[in-house]
C-alpha cells in the first residue's frame, strides 16, 4: 500500500502524527514527513489516520499494476 | 451514439501525478471508452516531493515513493514508451518506434525535466547530479549516504534549498551557489527570501549569492567548480539545480502552441494551437500547461506546483467528458510548499505579483510569520513559515481581491502589519533556477516603469 499527503491541504494537525507514528513524522513545528510505502502491519492506523485528518488530506491506495491493464 | 463523450478513446501523454489524476477522474465523471495513459519513464506513476526531503534524509528510498490510486483507472499503461508527435487531423499519438495511438481526445500532461548542466562534458563528470526522477534522487542519495567532503548545490530555488537543508541534516558540508541576492528569491521576494538566506547561514550553509558557477572541474570525477567572483568550491559532488525545462520538443511539428513556457490552454485546459485557436480535442494539465488566471491580471501562469496538477487534471478530466455549458474552468488559487532548515514554508497566489508586502502575523525573529503580499492595493498572495492554519484565511483574501494592507483579521496583527515595504521581485533572468511560478506577461514592477516619451 502506498500513501501520499496533499501537503497543500496539509494544515499541521498532526492527528496522523499520533495515530500513525511509525508512517507520519513531524519535521521541526509543522513539516510533515511521511513513508511513502506503508508497511503491512501499518496499514490500519494510516487508515484511522486519514479518516481523522481534519482537512482530509491523506490518501491511501494500492499503486498502479506496472503492466498493461 | 457518435459524439458520446463518456464514449470513445481517451489518450493521455505523461504518467505522472496530472495523468494518473485525470485518468481516475474521467472514470469518476462515467468515461467508459477506452483510455491509454503513456509515459516514457519505465515506473508507474510516483511522487516527486518526497525525492527531495525524505530519500535523501535516507528515510525512504527512491523507488518506494509510488503513487497511490483513488481508484483504478481501467487504463492500459504504456510505459517506458515515448510520444515522438501528434498529428491532430488524423488524431494519432505517435509514438517512438513508428506506432501511432488514435485518440478521439488526447490529454497532454508531458510535466518537465531538470534543466542540465550546460556543459554536456561537465555535466557527464562522475558526482554531478540534478534532482527530478526516481533515479537522480536514489543516486544522489547514495552518494550522501557515502559521506562526501562537501557538496556544491548549483541555485537556491526550492529544490536547491531543500538539497541543502538535507545535507545539513547529513552533517555533510555544503555551499549553495545562487546568482540571484538570495535563495528562494524568485519564489517569495526579496523581503522573505533575506529570512531564507539568514536561515541557511544560521545551518552552517556556506551560502553565495550574486555569483554563477563558471566552470564545473574534474577529470572522471567531480573535484570542484569555478565562480564567477574569481573563487574555487572543492567539492565531490555537485547538485545542478537549475529549476525545469518543459517537454514541449514533441510537439515542435504539431501546430500546438508549444514553446519554453509550456502549452498554452484556456481556462477550460483546452489547448490553444499556432494560431490562439482553440482546440476542441485536445486538452492539457500540469506542469507542462500555461493558463490564464483573472486573479493575476489574466496572465499566463505557468506553475510547477503538486497541487496544480491535480486540480487542472481533475478540470480537464471533467471537461473531456462534459459539452461546453457544462464545462468548468481552472480557477484554483496557486499554491506550494516547501519543508527545509525545519520550517514549513507554505505559499498561496503568486507572491511574485506584487508590488509590495506586510508582515501580517508573527515575526521574522521569531521564524514563524504569515507575510502578505499585494499589488496596486489589492492582496495577491500570501506565504506562511510554519503558520500553516492561516493560509486559508488568505486564500479567500486573494479570491474575494480583498485591499492591501489587508483588512483586521488576523491575531496577532502587529504594528508592521500596517507598514508596507517593497516585494523587490526580482527579474527572473537574474535566477540561476527557473522560476517555478512563471508570469509569462510583464512583472508588474516592470509595467509601471513603461514611461512615454517627452517629445
Amino acid at each position: 500500500m502506498q500513501t501520499v499527503v496533499d501537503l497543500t491541504r496539509c494544515q499541521g494537525y498532526a492527528q496522523c502524527v499520533f495515530l500513525a507514528p511509525d508512517v507520519f513524522e513531524l519535521h521541526g513545528e509543522e513539516g510533515l514527513l511521511y513513508a511513502t510505502a506503508v508497511p503491512d502491519d501499518q496499514v490500519e492506523r494510516v487508515r484511522q489516520a486519514a479518516a481523522a485528518c481534519p482537512v482530509q488530506a491523506i490518501l491511501l491506495g494500492e499503486e498502479v499494476s506496472g503492466g498493461a491493464r | 451514439m457518435p459524439g458520446d463523450l463518456k464514449d470513445g478513446r481517451i489518450v493521455i501523454v505523461g504518467a505522472s501525478l496530472a495523468g494518473l489524476r485525470a485518468a481516475e477522474a474521467l472514470r469518476e465523471e462515467g468515461f467508459t471508452g477506452s483510455l491509454t495513459v503513456v509515459g516514457d519513464e519505465p515506473h508507474p506513476p510516483y511522487d516527486r516531493p518526497p525525492l527531495s526531503k525524505q530519500v535523501l534524509l535516507g528515510q525512504a528510498t527512491a523507488d518506494t515513493t509510488g503513487l497511490p490510486m483513488r481508484r483504478d483507472p481501467d487504463a492500459e499503461w504504456r510505459l517506458g514508451v515515448r510520444a515522438t508527435g501528434v498529428d491532430l487531423l488524423a488524431k494519432q499519438v505517435l509514438l517512438e518506434g513508428g506506432e501511432s495511438l488514435p485518440y478521439d481526445r488526447l490529454l497532454i500532461a508531458t510535466g518537465t525535466r531538470a534543466r542540465p548542466w550546460p556543459d554536456q562534458e561537465e555535466g557527464a563528470l562522475d558526482g554531478v547530479f540534478t534532482l527530478r526522477t526516481r533515479e537522480d534522487a536514489g543516486g544522489l542519495a547514495e552518494r550522501l549516504a557515502a559521506g562526501p567532503e562537501r557538496v556544491l548545490v548549483i541555485g537556491g530555488g526550492f529544490t536547491g534549498s531543500e538539497i541543502a537543508s538535507a545535507c545539513r541534516e547529513r552533517g555533510l558540508e555544503v555551499t549553495v551557489a545562487e546568482r540571484g541576492p538570495a535563495p528562494l528569491v524568485g519564489a517569495l521576494g526579496g523581503t522573505l527570501s533575506k529570512l531564507a538566506a539568514a536561515m541557511q547561514r544560521n545551518h552552517g550553509v556556506d551560502l553565495r549569492t550574486g555569483v554563477t558557477v563558471t566552470a564545473l572541474r574534474g577529470n572522471g570525477s567531480f573535484t570542484g567548480a569555478e565562480l564567477s567572483d574569481g573563487s574555487r568550491v572543492d567539492a565531490d559532488v555537485c547538485v545542478v539545480a537549475l529549476g525545469a525545462i518543459r517537454n514541449v520538443e514533441w510537439l515542435a511539428e504539431s501546430g500546438l502552441a508549444a514553446g519554453p513556457r509550456g502549452i498554452a490552454c484556456d481556462a477550460g485546459c483546452r489547448a490553444f494551437n499556432m494560431y490562439g485557436i482553440v482546440t476542441d480535442d485536445v486538452f492539457v494539465a500540469g506542469d507542462v500547461s500555461r493558463f490564464p488566471h483573472p486573479l493575476f491580471g489574466y496572465q499566463m501562469l505557468s506553475l510547477e506546483h503538486w497541487g496544480n496538477a491535480v486540480e487542472q487534471a481533475k478540470v480537464a478530466a471533467h471537461n473531456m467528458v462534459n459539452p461546453g455549458p457544462l464545462q468548468h474552468p481552472h480557477l484554483a488559487v496557486p499554491s506550494f510548499w516547501s519543508t527545509q532548515f525545519g520550517l514549513n514554508i507554505k505559499s498561496v497566489g503568486v507572491p511574485t505579483y506584487s508590488d509590495h508586502v506586510v508582515i501580517a502575523q508573527g515575526s521574522l525573529e521569531a521564524r514563524r510569520l504569515a507575510m502578505v503580499y499585494g499589488y496596486q492595493g489589492r492582496v495577491t498572495a500570501a506565504v506562511t513559515v510554519d503558520m500553516a492554519k492561516s493560509l486559508d484565511y488568505y486564500r479567500h483574501l486573494i479570491e474575494t481581491a480583498a485591499p492591501f494592507p489587508p483588512p483586521p483579521g488576523a491575531q496577532d496583527r502587529a504594528i508592521a502589519a500596517d507598514i508596507a515595504v517593497p516585494s523587490d521581485v526580482p527579474d527572473p533572468s537574474g535566477l540561476s533556477h527557473g522560476p517555478i511560478v512563471a508570469l509569462t506577461g510583464h512583472l508588474p514592477d516592470r509595467r509601471l516603469s513603461v514611461v512615454q516619451p517627452t517629445r
